[in-house]
Order: C-alpha cells, then sequence, then structure tokens
C-alpha cells in the first residue's frame, strides 16, 4: 500500500511537471517484482535498451566501457549495446537520432535518461512503460494512462501488442503478459544502474567497510570501559 | 623525544594547551549520549572540508557544465560517487547533530548564565551552518538548485530598501546563471566557511572558559575536592577522549550504512529534483527546502502574505538567542522541571512536525497545522518568562547524579 502511494504521489508529481492531471487509477499500478535488479537482469535491459530505447534516447552520463565493469567483455558491448551504430566505446550513450530529426518527428528531443529512475522513480518507469494504450487521435496513434499525451509512442508495441483504453485487447503481444513484465522489468534494471553506476561496488564493499567499523566500535567501547572503571569505581577519580 | 619536547615547548605552547583544553579539562561525569554531538559534528566538519577540497577539484561552475561536471565526480572521478555522497549526506547528519546538540542545550539548561554567550555563538553557528548548506545546494545546478537559488534570493529581495541591490549583488546579476555559482562558490568554500571555522573554534574556546553543564544541570565546580578540582568532574583526556572514539565509531557505522546502502535517503537526503539538470522553462511544481530548513519554510508559508511570512520567519529564527534571558526558572535541567520538560517535548514534536509539513506540497489541507505550528512555536518563547517564573520545580542535588 505505502509503495503504491508513493508511486501515485510520483505520477502526480510529473504530471505536475507537464501540467496534466492524471487519470491513472492506483489500483491498477504494477509492482517491480522482487529481486528484479542485479548485474544478469542490468546486462539484459542493457541489450534491449540498446535495440528498442537507444534509437531516440541518450544515457550522456554513462559511457559505454563502464558496462566491462558488470563482467561483459567488450566485443559483446560492441555487438550487443554499441550495435552498428559507430559509437565511441570510450563516450557516453548517444541516440542514432539527430537533434534535427528529433525535432522533426516529436517536437522536442526525447529526454536524455541518465538520471531518470532517480529522478522519478524505477516503479514510475516500470508503469508508464506499461500504461500505453491506442488513441487514434494522438499524432503518434498512442496514449498513456501515466503520463498523458506524451510524445512517445509504445515502441514496446510487439511485446505489450495493442489495448485501447478501456482495456480492450486489440491485438495480443507476441509474448506472454509474465515475459513482457520480465523485459520491462530488466530495462527499468538497466536504468537504474545508469543513474546509479556505483551501486554494485556499494553494496560489495560497504559489508566489509560497515564490518570494519563495527569491530573498530567494539574495540572503542572496550578501551572506553577499562578507562572508566576508576570513574565508577569513584576511588582514583583524580590520578592523572 | 623528551629532549625535543622541551624543545617545542619553549618556543609553542603544546603542553601548556594540552592541559588546559585535555588533561586537566575537567568535565562531569554524568554526559549521556546527547554528549557525544560535540564532538561528532567537529569531526563531520572536517569531513565536509577534506570532501569539499576534493570535489572542487573536478567541479566547475558555469551554467552551462556545472550539473555535467558533478555527473562526471559521480560517473567518472574513481572514488568520486563516495566523495560526493559523503558530502551531501554529510550535510544532512551535520543537521540531525545540530538539533540533537541544541536539543540538549533546552533540555539541560545549557543556555542559562554564565553559558549566554556560549549558546549565542553557538545559535550562531547553526544559522551560518544553513547559509553554508544553502550555497553548497545551489552548486551542483540541478533543477531543485535553481529554483531554491531564485526562491532564497526572492527572500532577499523583500528586505526593505536595500533588497532589491542586495539580490542582484548575491545572483551577480538579474537571474541565476554562471555568476551566481561562481560566487556561490567562491562564498561556500572559503569566506562563509572560514567564517563558519572561526565560529566554532571560538565556540570552543567559550566552552572551556565557563566548562560544560551536564544532564543535572549543576555547577560542578561549585563542588571541589581538596586538590581544588572538581568532585565530580573528570579530565577530558583520556576519559572523554576514549568514550567519543566510541561515539565515532559508532556515527561512522551509521554514516557509512547510508552512504553505502542509501545514499539519496529515498530523496530525503538527495531529493529527486536534483537529478534534472536546471531548467529556467521548467518550474517545480512546489520547491520546497532540504528537511533541515523546511520548519522555517513552513513557517514561511504559514502566512498568506508574503511580507508578514518573511517576518514570521525571520523571528523564529531570531527567538532562540534570546532564551537565556526568557527563561526565569532557578532550575537549569528540564529534569527537575515537570512543565518545562513537557513544553520541550511538545516543541521538538512542533519542530519536526512542521519540517514534515514544510516537504508538503502547498495545499490547503495543510494551512492548519502550519499555523498551529508556528503559533507553538513562537508561543514556546513567548509563555517561557510567565511559566518559568511560576512553575514548579523539584528538588535539585548538590551532586551529579550518574
Amino acid at each position: 500500500m505505502k509503495i503504491m502511494r508513493k508511486y501515485a504521489i510520483v505520477a502526480v508529481l510529473v504530471a505536475g511537471v507537464a501540467g496534466l492531471s492524471v487519470r491513472a487509477n492506483a489500483d491498477t499500478l504494477l509492482s517491480l517484482p522482487a529481486g528484479y535488479f542485479n548485474k544478469p537482469a542490468v546486462i539484459a535491459g542493457a541489450k534491449l535498451f540498446a535495440r528498442h530505447c537507444s534509437a531516440c534516447h541518450s544515457v550522456q552520463s554513462l559511457r559505454f566501457n563502464r558496462l566491462a565493469s558488470l563482467g561483459m567483455t567488450k566485443a559483446e558491448i560492441q555487438k550487443d549495446v554499441m550495435l552498428e551504430s559507430g559509437a565511441n566505446y570510450l563516450q557516453g550513450m548517444q541516440p542514432a537520432m539527430t537533434l534535427a530529426q528529433a525535432k522533426g518527428w516529436f517536437g522536442m528531443p526525447p529526454p536524455d535518461l541518465s538520471h531518470m529512475v532517480r529522478n522519478l522513480g524505477a516503479g514510475f518507469i516500470y508503469n508508464y512503460l506499461q500504461s500505453f494504450y491506442w488513441d487514434p487521435s494522438r499524432p503518434s496513434g498512442w496514449n498513456n494512462h501515466l503520463f498523458p499525451k506524451v510524445a512517445m509512442p509504445n515502441v514496446l508495441q510487439p511485446w505489450s501488442g495493442i489495448v485501447t483504453k478501456q482495456g480492450k485487447v486489440i491485438e495480443p503481444g507476441r509474448v506472454t503478459p509474465a515475459a513482457f513484465h520480465k523485459k520491462v522489468a530488466d530495462i527499468v534494471a538497466f536504468l537504474r544502474y545508469a543513474s546509479d553506476p556505483s551501486v554494485f561496488t556499494r553494496y560489495k564493499l560497504g559489508g566489509y567497510v560497515l564490518g570494519a567499523l563495527i569491530a573498530f566500535s567494539l574495540i572503542a567501547y572496550w578501551l572506553k570501559k577499562e578507562y572508566w572503571k576508576d570513574v565508577h569505581s569513584d576511588s582514583a577519580k583524580h590520578k592523572k | 623525544m623528551a629532549t625535543f619536547g622541551d624543545w617545542l615547548n619553549k618556543r609553542f605552547p603544546l603542553r601548556e594547551l594540552m592541559r588546559e583544553h585535555l588533561t586537566e579539562y575537567f568535565a562531569p561525569k554524568n554526559f549521556n549520549f546527547l554528549y557525544y554531538t560535540g564532538s561528532l559534528l567537529l569531526l563531520m566538519i572536517v569531513l565536509q572540508f577534506v570532501t569539499g577540497f576534493l570535489l572542487m577539484a573536478h567541479y566547475v561552475p558555469t551554467s552551462q557544465d556545472a550539473f555535467a561536471s558533478v555527473q562526471g565526480i559521480m560517473y567518472d572521478v574513481r572514488w568520486g560517487w563516495l566523495i560526493r555522497y559523503m558530502h551531501v549526506d554529510g550535510v544532512s547528519l551535520i543537521f540531525v547533530l545540530l538539533y540533537l546538540h541544541i536539543g540538549r542545550g533546552m533540555l539541560y539548561g545549557s543556555y542559562r548564565k554564565p553559558r549566554e554567550l556560549l549558546w549565542i555563538i553557538g545559535y550562531t553557528i547553526y544559522i551560518l551552518m544553513m547559509g553554508e548548506a544553502f550555497l553548497g545546494y545551489v552548486l551542483p545546478f540541478g533543477n531543485l538548485s535553481y529554483w531554491a537559488g531564485m526562491v532564497i534570493t526572492s527572500i532577499i529581495h523583500s528586505v526593505p530598501f536595500v533588497g532589491p541591490a542586495l539580490s542582484t549583488l548575491a545572483r551577480g546579476g538579474a537571474g541565476i546563471g554562471t555568476a551566481t555559482l561562481e560566487r556561490f562558490l567562491a562564498l561556500h568554500a572559503v569566506l562563509w566557511f572560514w567564517i563558519l571555522a572561526a565560529a566554532i573554534f571560538i565556540h570552543i574556546l567559550a566552552l572551556h572558559q565557563v566548562g560544560s553543564n551536564n544532564p543535572d544541570g549543576i555547577e560542578i565546580k561549585d563542588t571541589k575536592g581538596a586538590d581544588g578540582h572538581p568532585l565530580d568532574g573528570i579530565p577530558f583526556h583520556p576519559y572523554y577522549t576514549v568514550k567519543d572514539i566510541f561515539g565515532v565509531g559508532v556515527w561512522l557505522t551509521i554514516f557509512a550504512a547510508i552512504i553505502f546502502y542509501a545514499p539519496t535517503m529515498h530523496g530525503v537526503f538527495l531529493e529527486r529534483t536534483t537529478f534534472s539538470p536546471a531548467n529556467p522553462m521548467v518550474s517545480l511544481p512546489d520547491v520546497t527546502p532540504p528537511w533541515y530548513l523546511a520548519p522555517f519554510y513552513a513557517m514561511l508559508r504559514a502566512v498568506p502574505n508574503k511580507m508578514a511570512g518573511i517576518v514570521l520567519m525571520a523571528v523564529a529564527v531570531v527567538l532562540p538567542f534570546f532564551l537565556p534571558w526568557l527563561d526565569r526558572s532557578p532550575v537549569k535541567s528540564s529534569r527537575y522541571r515537570p512543565v518545562y520538560r513537557i513544553m520541550i517535548l511538545v516543541m521538538a514534536v512542533t519542530f519536526f512536525t512542521l519540517a514534515w509539513v514544510g516537504e508538503q506540497p502547498p495545499l490547503p489541507k495543510y494551512f492548519l497545522l502550519e499555523r498551529a505550528g508556528a503559533a507553538i512555536y513562537v508561543g514556546f518563547y513567548l509563555l517561557l518568562p510567565i511559566i518559568s517564573r511560576w512553575e514548579p520545580t523539584r528538588k535539585v542535588p548538590d551532586r551529579v547524579t550518574s
């Protein structure tokens, strides 16, 4: 319930930014599966992102070579993430589309996604990507429950299928809903990593640092106890 | 080594300083956990200085590159993320400590004679710290930085007569831009910081002149032994140095847990809107200050009139300066003042309620809470001179209780 409320708040916030009202029903919001965020999911998400998102969206802050720290080889990154776009291995992820094309097609350049998860929340993006519905009145033919009148079309249509606003399925997706959820969760996992690439180092290092500090505290406590013996015994108060 | 020590001490009063401030500085023996906050604050300030220096080595104070340079620290600089999280989370933790430290002073009457000046210097440090935090807050130039900068400098703008000129001076022009970032960086890292550091130094000197208060609010100097040392006092070194080392261990464990596992503290220590670049075209639906400034912001919003709101906020910030003279009770510590004890409790709850409500969007449903909070906050200081005169007190023991 708490998580639902958080998503609802974020949704309101986003709508506020866009100056629009939100019609999404909080009951329909999905929760990210527990444990969706791990290295294999991030790698899978990076590959999906490259195929479905990076034509339009940049991830400026994340350099391709950073993915090597996840355990990917350079060849793998070049083949599966950089594709044939001619991108630079040492540079941040740039969209295939030029700024002029973006302005012509969507009216504005699609946002950079480097910090989007920290900006809007992983849960919001997970739901947003699964909230597209068919709306012939929109230029792209798509509208979104969570972000009404968004310029982005439903690029995940092959998986999600085509659904009307009321939820009527016009064309089913090519994959099962469970597989669709998994793919979107992987993309969200990648974006979460992209917004905070120190995360796996932090989690791993944190244990050692905390262990060392707890050990230090225990020794310090023992030292304090030893010294304070004479204060508590009250006899050697003025011992120097 | 002894000969080197002699050589040195003829030229520099090292032994004398050690004696005066450590080995023969007598502190009450009944300190509780709230007395860790002073040494921890000192530690945190030093950490801010070190991490700030490292951040500055990679930061570019221009409207064009500030956001990208900070992200460069997070993504590309080796250990940059650790340094920045330490610096950012360090601010929130400093304010946690400051509120405990100030709250302790109120709880045990540490602002009373002879510590009035100590209290005033300390409270000045708190105000300087708010300024320092604000200046630093604008530097990463996220969208929140931009709009927070606009809001605060527009408050300066409302100062009668000199306001417009002052806000232009603060911004370095009509709007927030490169000139603002450059002067904010210079202030944050040099002038303001060193004034703050000097104030902390004076605070410690003043403390060592009057001696520490304690949870019982008893002057240990009133009961001295045959050797001229307070009977309830123990030398700061080694007793409190070893105790504070333990405090440092526990505190750093908490600090590390936050840095490594929840560096944004779910958007409280590092807000969501700091993760999009500054954009004058995209105004935020509600610009809320960081949690540690939010109580005053809530009071600002409690009044619909801008000028009146600013006056109320200024009064709320200034009132604690007068605390030493507003309190008329013969007893210091709330341990022996049941009514005052309840007042402090209500005040603490009110303050953190105001902090919470100050973070909420400006909706009518919060107005009542904001106004009630502001009334209780101001009421505490206005009623204290009256209540402290007649409130019943319990008998204060002659010696500290342990």
